[in-house]
């Protein structure tokens, strides 16, 4: 099992060994890590997704509570949670191929963002879901590059 | 009015209350020892940086005030890692200083860097590179906090040397402003509370399993009420002995690995198990699905973390025990449980801790319960790692708490001895006893240097096995008594060593003569190492192997 895990931290230079450090120490599987500041400049949002039973999401959820810089963890469901990433994809291509790719990244929403004889480049946003799709579909014309930020989540507001 | 870091370094101890500092100086340090030249606060010179971090951890366990060390930058910084990490398994209060280079030579691979922020965050409840003057009084007077409050634990405050010599008028101290302590858990303790009592209520055969978070939470009072009441057996890990005085009818004393066989059948029987502080170590539990088998299970604990990590719960209290346990026992009425408790006595009758008296060697428990005697119970036991803390854990009764000093999470050799020390600064009118390993005692031998010079009046009973006792037993029972590297060979003269350091030194080779042996040690006015030259190859027992059920205990004459 997967979860996300929205942790709101004191922002500053140590934070992020002592959170990262938690979970090497207690060897937990973390598959992304995003940290970015918040609303207030003084509280960084860290987005933990980690793989692991209930368990193990009760277990970190409390270790990472109890360190001193944590103000709060909650635990978002992907049903009930915007989530986004950001992809960069740079993807080998031919005067034969080039509106190929451009078409499928149409079909996402996805921009062209630099062009060269040899390559495409593209930025995707959205659910995890899309951006596997694509890299999926663009994977056969060759992916020169890739740069992922990781996911971030924010719980949703409105009633289920 | 400015004052300069070193100057606020100490002012601010000053004010917390601090009397004692254990240290060693070198260069990042020299403002701040420059500043303990002239201050009231004792600077305890110890011989290295581990002696002087077990000794603030000894000070602290005995004290329940947070221990204070100083090291300098690099080398010395390093040497305080094994101490921090120890007094983090623990559950110790302290708080660690080490000089930095200046700020501008930080990352240059100058003289005596290291990143010492880096290596201990694992080991530290939290810590701190403090890179402006002006942020110095706000850190110091959190460490404190942190260090002291819900699960105490160590801090580590590295501070670079501008950041000494730097004047700032933002020295006083103000309101803390920290992230509140989480409770994960939004349990409705009341309601606990009385779930717990109802299940107390209908218990037939309960056991309070009590460690180390009692004897922090100061929750003896409550806890022996409790028992009283309610007429429940207590056992305690080693990290709980004395919450529970170990000389009462319902004492069990210690379970697990060597625990006695009374307290783990207990446990394996009980059906319901009354955890207090204690966390469900794997030396306590043995197999966990064997554990307890048919108990429920109330679980008291300050640390939500601490809650159904090993073992599911099923009454969690999240909280200080004395609050709690004060709480539940208002709404328990007496009980009895003779059915239990004769149980139990028959247990006791039949399966007492024992060892062969027969021959004419000093056996090393005869050498613990003589200083058990001669002390009448009341002193502070600071023990090594091996055997001869589990011979401590199990002849040196205990009827208070604060009073056992012993490296229970790490298993640190070379613990207690300086440690010990700390003990007796921070209890100057006790007798402190360290009941040491040969092996271990030698790993931080060179403190009889501190000890003489400050006149700190320890007593150190080695019990001489020639071995590393506790490594050689398991060779013997689990690899067919291949003794690869454990035999320490010629002992060197401890003797010897304790009068050339200034201490007094006696050796013990006969059983007769280890009783004046001790008393003797009592009347001299000096640190005693008295070399007790015991049985070498006495086993410790009873012993659940690796991985078994912990009734399932190995004895005497077995396993050989
Ligand atoms: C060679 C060797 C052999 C050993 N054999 C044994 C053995 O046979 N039996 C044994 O018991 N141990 C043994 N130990 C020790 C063992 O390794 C553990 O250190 C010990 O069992 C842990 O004790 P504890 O559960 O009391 O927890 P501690 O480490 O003392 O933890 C304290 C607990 O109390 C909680 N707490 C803190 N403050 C409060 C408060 N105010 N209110 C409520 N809760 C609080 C903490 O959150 C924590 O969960 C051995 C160690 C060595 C080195
Ligand atoms: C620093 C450290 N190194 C190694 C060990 C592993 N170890 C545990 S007990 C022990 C033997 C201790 O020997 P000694 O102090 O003579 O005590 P004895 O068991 O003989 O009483 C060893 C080596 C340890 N606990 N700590
Ligand atoms: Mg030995």
């Amino acid at each position: 099992m997967r979860h996300i895990l929205s942790v709101l931290v004191r922002n500053h230079a140590g934070v992020l060994s002592h959170v990262a450090g938690l979970f090497t120490r207690r060897s937990y599987n973390i598959e992304s890590l995003v940290a970015g500041e918040t609303e207030d400049p003084d509280i960084s949002r860290i987005t933990i997704v980690v793989a692991g039973d209930e368990r193990v999401l009760e277990q970190v959820s409390k270790q990472l509570g109890k360190l001193v810089d944590v103000i709060s963890v909650s635990d978002l469901k992907y049903d009930r949670a915007v989530t986004r990433e950001l992809s960069i994809i740079t993807v080998k291509s031919t005067a034969k191929t080039r509106y190929e790719i451009i078409e499928i990244a149409e079909v996402f929403g996805a921009k062209v963002v630099d062009m060269s004889e040899k390559t495409i480049t593209i930025e995707i946003t959205g659910e995890e879901r899309v951006i596997k799709n694509v890299v999926n579909l663009l994977r056969p014309f060759g992916i020169e590059e890739m740069a992922r930020t990781g996911l971030i989540a924010l719980g949703l507001k409105s009633p289920s | 009015m400015k004052k300069s870091g070193a100057k606020i370094f100490v002012d601010t101890l000053i004010e917390h209350g601090v009397d004692t500092i254990f240290g060693f100086p070198g260069g990042a340090v020299l403002p701040i020892y420059d500043q303990l030249y002239q201050s009231p606060v004792r600077h305890i010179l110890t011989r290295h940086e581990q002696g002087a971090i077990h000794a603030a951890d000894g000070y602290a366990r005995v004290t329940g005030k947070a221990g204070i060390c100083i090291a300098t930058s690099g080398p010395g910084a390093t040497n305080l890692v094994t101490g921090l990490a120890n007094a983090f398994m623990d559950s110790v209060p302290l708080i660690a200083f080490s000089g930095q280079v200046p700020t501008s030579m930080i990352g240059n691979d100058s003289f005596q860097e290291a990143d010492i922020y880096g290596i201990t965050i694992p080991v530290t409840k939290y810590n701190y590179l403090v890179k402006d003057v002006n942020n110095l009084r706000r850190v110091l007077d959190e460490a404190f906090h942190i260090a002291r409050t819900g699960r105490p634990g160590p801090v580590l405050i590295d501070i670079p040397k501008d950041v000494q010599i730097k004047e700032t008028e933002f020295w006083e101290g103000k309101e803390i402003d920290l992230p509140p302590n989480h409770r994960a858990d939004d349990l409705d303790i009341q309601k606990q509370i009385k779930r717990a009592a109802e299940a107390i209520r209908n218990a037939k055969r309960p056991v309070l399993y009590v460690g180390g978070g009692a004897i922090i939470s100061g929750a003896s009072e409550p806890l022996k009420k409790l028992a009283e009441k309610a007429s429940i057996p207590v056992t305690t890990t080693l990290m709980g002995k004395g919450s529970f005085p170990e000389t009462h009818p319902l004492s069990l004393g210690m379970l697990g690995m060597h625990g006695t066989k009374y307290a783990n059948y207990a446990v394996t029987e009980a059906d319901l198990l009354i955890a207090i502080g204690a966390r469900f170590d794997d030396r306590v539990t043995g197999d966990i699905k064997r554990f307890a088998p048919n108990a429920g299970i109330i679980h008291i604990d300050i640390d939500p973390a601490e809650i159904s990590k090993i073992i599911k719960v099923d009454i969690p209290m999240v909280g200080d025990a004395n609050d709690i346990l004060s709480a539940l026992c208002k709404m328990l009425e007496s009980k009895r449980h003779p059915e239990w408790l004769d149980k139990i006595a028959e247990w006791k009758r039949d399966y007492p801790l024992s060892y062969d008296k027969s021959g004419n060697e000093i056996k090393p428990q005869y050498v613990v319960e003589k200083i058990y005697e001669v002390t009448k119970g009341d002193a502070i036991i600071a023990t090594e790692v091996g055997q001869n803390q589990m011979w401590a854990a199990q002849y040196y009764l205990l009827d208070r708490p604060r009073s056992f000093v012993s490296s229970g999470g790490l298993g640190t050799m070379g613990f207690g001895f300086p440690a010990s020390i700390g003990a007796k600064v921070g209890c100057p009118d006790r007798v402190v006893f360290d009941i040491a390993g040969d092996g271990s005692f030698q790993m931080t031998i060179q403190e009889l240097a501190t000890a003489v010079q400050d006149g700190i009046n320890v007593k150190i009973a080695i019990l001489n096995n020639g071995y590393l006792g506790m490594v050689r037993q398991w060779q013997e029972i689990f690899f067919g008594r291949r003794y690869s590297s454990t035999c320490l060979g010629k002992s060197p003269d401890f003797v010897a060593i304790a009068k050339g350091y200034g201490a007094e030194g006696i050796r013990v080779t006969k059983p007769e003569d280890v009783e004046p042996a001790i008393k003797q040690a009592l009347q001299t006015d000096k640190p005693v190492v008295i070399d007790f030259c015991v049985s070498p190859e006495e086993n410790v027992f009873p012993m659940v192997p690796p991985g078994e059920a912990i009734d399932k205990m190995l004895d005497q004459g077995s396993g050989k």
